[in-house]
């Protein structure tokens, strides 16, 4: 029944209420990619976008009854956490190249 | 009998192919022996075939098929060949004084290092000078037409280690070229107005059209053009002189007795479409009445042997002209044959000359050759009167019959030819004087080497003369009572035109006034010569010698080349250069490598977008994320 | 099947040369050359003169966007198929005298090429008709790329971009032809014809010069040409020879087969613009090349002046023209081959180019100056030679399209004497230079290259008759469908 009584308080909450959280967290991560030049902090603004993402699956999942939402939630996940591994080794060889974690300086590959 | 007609073209054909492949294992007696028989078995076969046509009464026009040659679409040509009256005198003009005039070459040539490569051109010259009037179409007549061109190219510039000599055979070749491209209209003209460019059929086509009708003055203006570039008729006349650079066995062949009547072969054999345009006639009679009398005035001043000849010969052409023009077609071809004889005469008299002088051509060097060279003094004196018309010698009857028809057509035309005729006197009398009377001029050298030529030379000299002497019986007037034979020979290629040209008849009386007129003034004007250059013992002035401008234009033979060099040469040239330099190469050229520095430089323009910053790119993609949502959205 | 051979034999030739051959490549190129001269003698012996299209060989290829691998012979097919057969042998031939780095390679392209020419001359596919086209291309782009002379990374690259933008119009105008097709689509020529024929006169306008400006481009027709005269010099005189004695034609086949039936209304509202702009050429060519001291390139101009006649005479719409054009072409190929084969013997021996050093040839090499004045005569269009008959009919074909036309263009025949004549002069007559004092005379494969030249001259000059029959049916059958 436990079951019965989360999805009951999920829908007690409205539908909006997700997408404006995950709206807010989006934005956030935009907005950090866009100002930070820090390429970790980047990184995570990354992360936190595809976390918005997948709150909305979630939800929409939860809502419709429908279990694809949850499945592509951890798909997902896993994909990211890949993507993490090889963006930080990336990451790491950068810092050791260039001793600098900053975008703006990487821009060799300009021409 | 007829069929062996195709043997005629065919054995110079044969002589230049062996001479021409094998020449350099030939002696200089074999490729001379083979050119020669060449040219007598042809003379010989022309001679049957004359015979056979004499004999043959009404039907006396044969057509020969060969193979077909150029077809498209209904567009036909055969390679065939035609004999009739008239291309039976032509050949046996070509092939009895291009006989003769082999036989001379062999001595005349004899010690020359291309010997055997000059007997290959002259004969292949014959071949496609027999083609030229063999053809039974328009076609075939212009292959011999620019066949001969060749020739007369190669033979112009037989010693070509000489530029003026290149520069000479360039300018016959191009000038002729002018002319030919008139032909080549004519030619596509005839054939979109007659369907066809067969004789047969265009004359028989012909006769149905009016007088004066635009198609038909196009097409004989057009063929006139060809016929000027051949056959050196004003404007198109300065390559003739100039072509004297060939070997004098070739002046007299090509350039005097053969080649250059083209022109007025091909207005005789096209003469029902001349009669049916009287206004082109009457073009043609203009240029030829001008241009006898305009090349009879240079020749009055020119210091060279050949020059003088090469001028007479562009003032006997207009006289051939005149005749054609007034439709006096038969006297014409009578003019043709008289000069032929006279004027290869002429032409290898002075061959022999310089041959004597050792290639000197300056008449001031020479003088009192009569005792030197008896035979060829004797040859050439025949000549001379010959050209001048003094009876009863060749030229006479031919001229005076051009200049009878003259005066019943028009007084003023009349008027310039006799005018012609006597600075024709004068300047060949002059030559002759100047050239053999008085005191030998040249240098000591070559008065101990002068000599008469060996008999290879003179004996076509003394035939010549002979004809020379005898030729004008074949047209006697009727002033006289007697058959004109040639006239009645031809009568069939002519009748045509014969029905619809009114007869310029003149009283006998009035003829026989005008013949002791014309020989009245030229022997006056003979004796004037003879009293200028002989009594007075007179000479052309030297080189430098400032003259009086009138003089002075004639000498310069009116600066017609300069004009031609200036107004046409020089700024046609100049216009290539800025073609090639400004248009070409900058504006043309330089268009498409805008266009492709244009790509460059938008490339070049468009890559600065791409700043190699991450957040840049972010913004853009983020911004343009948003725009495209709101453009779903609205 | 005989097609088939026709182009396998090359095609399989080169590839062996490019992966097996050494030194001996050329030996094998010239023996492959001759084979296939051999093939398509048969095949002139099998033809029968009439305007079916025969050796017919048409298997389905992309069914789904109705593309067939059909290839056939008519009468201006085989002419041409002749034209490449006999001009590669003496192509490859011609080069015994050089020494080309990796020869395998060298010989190979040339092998390919001859395939896609083949390939261009007999497809009857659209589509595939766009692949040989481009194919032809390939091979002889890394010809002058490779063996080139100086600057000739920018020239080829720019006959590259040149002829491509041309070609792209003409993939562009066949597919939408394609689009036009009834029933299924179909790039059947045949199909596209009936498309093409079907269009409103503004859309046949505007295909005509997607196809048009692929055929001047390749020809190349006034102003289009300016790649030309530079990748004539720039190339391997192999590479020239290929350019312009048998690729140029590609243009004009293009234009016969594939332009004038596609779109007749649009060829009948500009045939006499583009009559205009080839007469222009002509005379502005001619013009050009009289003030050349460079004899490559003075050759290169002239032969934009010829095939700017044989242009005009295509867009006259008429028997005579197009039947001089197709005569032409053979005789252009075979001239203009053996004028740059003279050019190449005399850059060999004299190290130059330049008119102004030579001088005096004829006193040293007379027979070497006599196969010149045969080929040049040829080139002048003197009757009796090969010249001759092509330019007669063009001429004639352009008069009746308008008198004016014909003065203007005729005036090649004296253009092209006073170009031709002069550099005959200035490089064989005269006195000896010091660039000529040891000239020698046409060593023994030069010599058959000569002779063979000389005698296709003349004997086609003299007897052209066979050729014209060969093609007449072919070419009534195509204006039928043009007027």
């Amino acid at each position: 029944m436990v079951q019965d009584t989360m999805a009951q308080t999920l829908h007690g909450i409205p539908i909006n209420a997700y997408l404006m959280l995950s709206a807010v967290l989006f934005s956030i991560g935009v907005l950090g990619v866009l100002y930070r030049r820090n390429i970790i902090v980047i990184f995570m603004c990354i992360e936190l976008m595809l976390n918005a993402v997948n709150l909305l699956l979630a939800a929409f999942g939860a809502y419709r009854g429908d279990s694809n939402g949850q499945i592509f939630v951890f798909f997902i996940m896993a994909v990211a956490a890949a993507e993490v591994a090889v963006g930080l080794a990336i990451l790491v060889m950068i810092y050791r190249n260039t001793k600098n974690t900053d975008i703006d300086e990487l821009s060799r590959l300009k021409w | 009998m007829i069929k062996l007609v195709a043997l005629v073209p065919l054995f110079p054909l044969l002589g230049f192919i062996i001479i021409g492949l094998f020449g350099k294992s030939l002696s200089k007696t074999v490729a001379g022996v083979v050119a020669s028989g060449a040219i007598l078995l042809s003379f010989i076969v022309s001679l049957l075939l004359f015979i056979n046509l004499n004999e043959a009464g009404e039907n006396v026009s044969h057509t020969v098929k060969l193979f077909d040659w150029i077809q498209a679409g209904k567009f036909s040509a055969d390679l065939s060949l035609l004999i009739d009256p008239l291309s039976s005198v032509f050949l046996l003009i070509i092939t009895g004084v291009g006989f003769l005039i082999h036989v001379y070459s062999t001595g005349y040539m004899h010690d020359d290092e291309g010997h055997n490569k000059f007997f290959s051109y002259l004969n292949l010259f014959v071949f496609f000078m027999l083609l030229l009037v063999l053809g039974s179409n328009y076609l075939v007549m212009f292959v011999g037409w620019e066949g001969v061109g060749l020739c007369s190219y190669l033979l112009i510039g037989f010693w070509f280690k000489n530029t003026n000599y290149n520069n000479a055979a360039k300018k016959a070749f191009i000038m002729n070229r002018i002319g030919d491209l008139g032909f080549l209209l004519g030619i596509f003209l005839i054939y979109v107005t007659f369907g066809s460019v067969s004789y047969s059929e265009v004359f028989a086509q012909a006769k149905f059209y009016g007088a004066d009708e635009p198609v038909l003055i196009a097409i004989t203006l057009l063929l006139f053009v060809g016929a000027m570039g051949k056959s050196a008729q004003l404007p198109l006349y300065t390559w003739l002189p100039d072509a004297m650079a060939g070997p004098t066995p070739v002046s007299a062949l090509i350039h005097a007795a053969t080649m250059v009547t083209a022109g007025i072969y091909m207005i005789a054999r096209s003469n029902i479409l001349y009669t049916l345009a009287p206004t082109s006639l009457h073009i043609v009679a203009l240029i030829g009445v001008i241009t006898a009398v305009f090349a009879a005035t240079i020749g009055l001043l020119q210091n060279d042997i050949k020059k003088v000849l090469a001028y007479s010969t562009v003032s006997q052409l207009g006289y051939m002209f005149l005749a054609l023009g007034m439709g006096a077609y038969t006297s014409a071809v009578f003019h043709v044959i008289t000069h032929a004889f006279f004027k290869a005469l002429l032409f290898l008299g002075a061959g022999s000359v310089i041959h004597a002088m050792g290639g000197e051509q300056d008449i001031r060097k020479m003088g009192g050759l009569k005792s030197h060279l008896p035979i060829t003094f004797a040859t050439f004196l025949i000549g001379t009167i010959a050209i001048a018309g003094i009876p009863p010698f060749a030229g006479f009857f031919s001229k005076d019959e051009i200049l009878a028809h003259a005066f019943a057509h028009n007084k003023i035309f009349w008027l310039l030819g006799v005018g012609g005729s006597v600075l024709t006197a004068f300047y060949m009398f002059r030559l002759l004087f100047l050239t053999f009377y008085g005191k030998f001029r040249g240098t000591h050298h070559q008065e101990e080497h002068l000599h008469e030529s060996p008999k290879s030379i003179t004996i076509p000299l003394m035939v010549l003369a002979g004809l020379s002497v005898l030729g004008g019986f074949i047209g006697l007037p009727e002033a006289f009572h007697a058959k004109h034979l040639l006239k009645s020979f031809l009568s069939p290629v002519f009748a045509a035109s014969d029905l619809r040209m009114l007869p310029a008849e003149i009283s006998h009386t009035t003829e026989y006034a005008l013949m002791a007129l014309a020989i009245i003034i030229v022997l006056i004007v003979v004796l004037l010569a003879r009293n200028k250059y002989v009594v007075k013992g007179e000479l052309p002035v030297a080189d430098g010698v400032v003259l009086s401008p009138s003089s002075k234009l004639i000498a310069n033979k009116y600066y017609v080349d300069e004009i031609y060099d200036t107004l046409i040469i020089r700024p046609l040239h100049w216009i290539s250069g800025i073609f090639y330099r400004v248009m070409d190469i900058q504006v043309v050229d330089g268009f498409v490598n805008f266009i492709g520095k244009a790509v460059v430089w938008s490339s070049n323009t468009a890559r600065l977008t791409q700043t190699g910053k991450i957040g840049y790119y972010v913004f853009v993609m983020v911004l343009s994320v948003a725009l495209l949502l709101l453009y779903i959205s609205y | 099947m005989l097609t088939a051979i026709l182009i396998a034999l090359p095609f399989l030739a080169g590839l062996l040369i490019i992966t097996t051959g050494g030194e001996q490549s050329k030996r094998i190129a010239l023996g492959a050359a001759l084979a296939e001269l051999v093939v398509a003698g048969i095949m002139l012996a099998q033809f029968q003169i009439n305007a079916e299209s025969q050796f017919v060989l048409n298997y389905p290829w992309i069914p789904s966007l109705g593309i067939n691998f059909h290839l056939a012979v008519d009468g201006i097919s085989m002419l041409m198929i002749l034209l490449t057969t006999v001009l590669t042998p003496l192509i490859i031939y011609s080069s015994f005298g050089h020494h080309y780095s990796k020869p395998q390679n060298f010989y190979g392209l040339i092998l390919l090429m001859q395939m896609a020419l083949i390939g261009v001359f007999t497809a009857l596919d659209g589509f595939l008709f766009y692949i040989f086209w481009e194919l032809a291309l390939i091979p002889i782009y890394f010809i002058c790329l490779l063996w080139g002379g100086e600057n000739r990374a920018k020239i080829t690259f720019k006959f590259f971009l040149y002829t491509m933008v041309g070609s792209l119009f003409m993939l562009v105008a066949l597919i939408y032809l394609f689009q036009q097709t009834t029933g299924t689509h179909s790039f059947d020529i045949n199909a596209l014809y009936a498309a093409g024929q079907a269009l409103d006169i503004n859309t046949q306008r505007t295909i005509f010069w997607g196809l048009f400006l692929a055929f001047a481009i390749k020809m190349p027709i006034f102003p289009l040409h300016t790649w030309q005269p530079d990748t004539y010099v720039v190339a391997p005189t192999q590479g020239t020879m290929l350019l312009s004695g048998i690729m140029l034609k590609m243009g004009i086949y293009g234009a016969i087969r594939w332009l004038l039936p596609m779109v007749p209304e649009g060829v009948a509202a500009y045939s006499h613009l583009v009559m205009m702009l080839a007469i222009i050429g002509i005379i502005y060519a001619s013009l050009i090349a009289w003030v050349q001291t460079d004899i490559k390139r003075l050759i290169a101009y002239s032969s934009i002046a010829h095939v700017g006649l044989i242009a005009a005479g295509v867009f006259s719409l008429n028997e005579q023209g197009i039947s001089g054009a197709v005569f032409q072409m053979l005789s252009h190929g075979i001239n203009v081959f053996a004028l740059f084969f003279i050019v190449d013997m005399i850059e060999q021996r004299t190290k130059t180019r330049l008119m102004g050093n030579l001088g005096g040839v004829r006193t040293v090499a007379p027979k070497f100056a006599t196969f010149f004045m045969v080929i040049m005569m040829g080139s002048v269009a003197l009757p009796l030679t090969n010249g001759f008959p092509g330019e007669f009919l063009l001429l004639n074909g352009v008069y009746q399209a308008s008198g004016m036309y014909a003065l203007f263009a005729g005036i090649t025949i004296i253009l092209g004497a006073v170009y031709m004549l002069n550099a005959y002069q200035k490089s064989m007559l005269g006195e000896v230079s010091a660039a000529t004092e040891n000239f020698e005379e046409p060593k023994a494969h030069e010599t058959h290259i000569l002779w063979i030249c000389a005698i296709l001259v003349i004997v086609m000059g003299v007897y052209p008759k066979p050729l014209f029959s060969i093609a007449e049916p072919a070419i009534q059958q195509l204006l039928t469908m043009v007027k």
